[in-house]
């Protein structure tokens, strides 16, 4: 496992197992679990991701390298979808595996804030009205600003 | 060289990409996104504000001082909103 953009669904439980299986040096293992999300008051009836594949394979690789070296991380694995998601389907996938707790924590954290600010994906909510391409947001810059 | 639009600028130019030959006093990405603002209409329109968009040469992401020399396919990146 490494970096994976995909078009099709995918299992975070199935793919948690099998990156914790691979070692039995590490002591800690971080998962985050990005999740399409409709509210009561932004209700969506899907989420439209628009991808570069070939840019996001190349520049997400070349952050986990980075992610790998600057945490001493044993491994890291991106998966990414991209089309058309329903409310509840997960959209992304972070995983860590490090010797201690705070490495696992700080390189998962790294790859998503950068993740947010640097990979080629573009969102658009499709509602009831029809659809729109969401924004990129300050906070989001402001929370890749840290690791500067 | 082709160069690829994204997202919203793809929709406001009402296609995904263009095949074009910039002269050769076109030399880095600035340049480039300087001379297509100058080709039509709707370029000048989406690419009025250049600073806001990243750029790739090849599939790298690149800063706009970067030479496009040698390049084959460019692409024109809106503020990514992913993850």
């Amino acid at each position: 496992m490494s970096v994976t953009i995909t078009g099709a669904p995918f299992d975070p439980g199935a793919l948690s197992n099998a990156f914790l299986a691979q070692s039995d040096s590490a002591g800690a293992a971080v998962t985050f679990t990005g999740i399409v999300r409709s509210t009561p008051d932004r209700p969506i009836t899907a989420l439209i991701l628009e991808c570069y594949v070939e840019l996001a394979e190349n520049e997400i690789a070349t952050l986990r390298a980075e992610a790998i070296k600057r945490f001493a991380l044993l491994d890291a694995s991106i998966v990414h979808r991209h089309g058309r998601l329903l409310p509840g389907q997960p959209i992304m996938q972070v995983m860590t595996l490090a010797s201690h707790r705070q490495a696992a924590f700080d390189g998962a954290q790294f790859l998503m804030d950068y993740l947010k600010t640097d990979a080629p994906f573009w969102k658009q909510e499709e509602t009831a009205a029809g659809t729109d391409w969401v924004e990129a947001k300050p906070d989001d810059d402001a929370a890749r600003q840290r690791w500067t | 060289m082709k160069i690829l639009y994204f997202a919203w600028l793809r929709e406001r130019l009402n296609r995904g990409e263009d095949e074009v030959t910039p002269p050769p006093s076109v030399t880095t990405i600035a340049d480039l996104l300087n001379w297509l603002a100058n080709q039509d209409e709707a370029l000048a329109l989406a690419l009025a504000n250049p600073a806001q968009f990243k750029v790739s040469l090849d599939a790298r992401i690149q800063p706009h001082d970067a030479p496009i020399a040698g390049a084959s396919t460019i692409a024109i990146l809106p503020p990514m909103t992913g993850g």
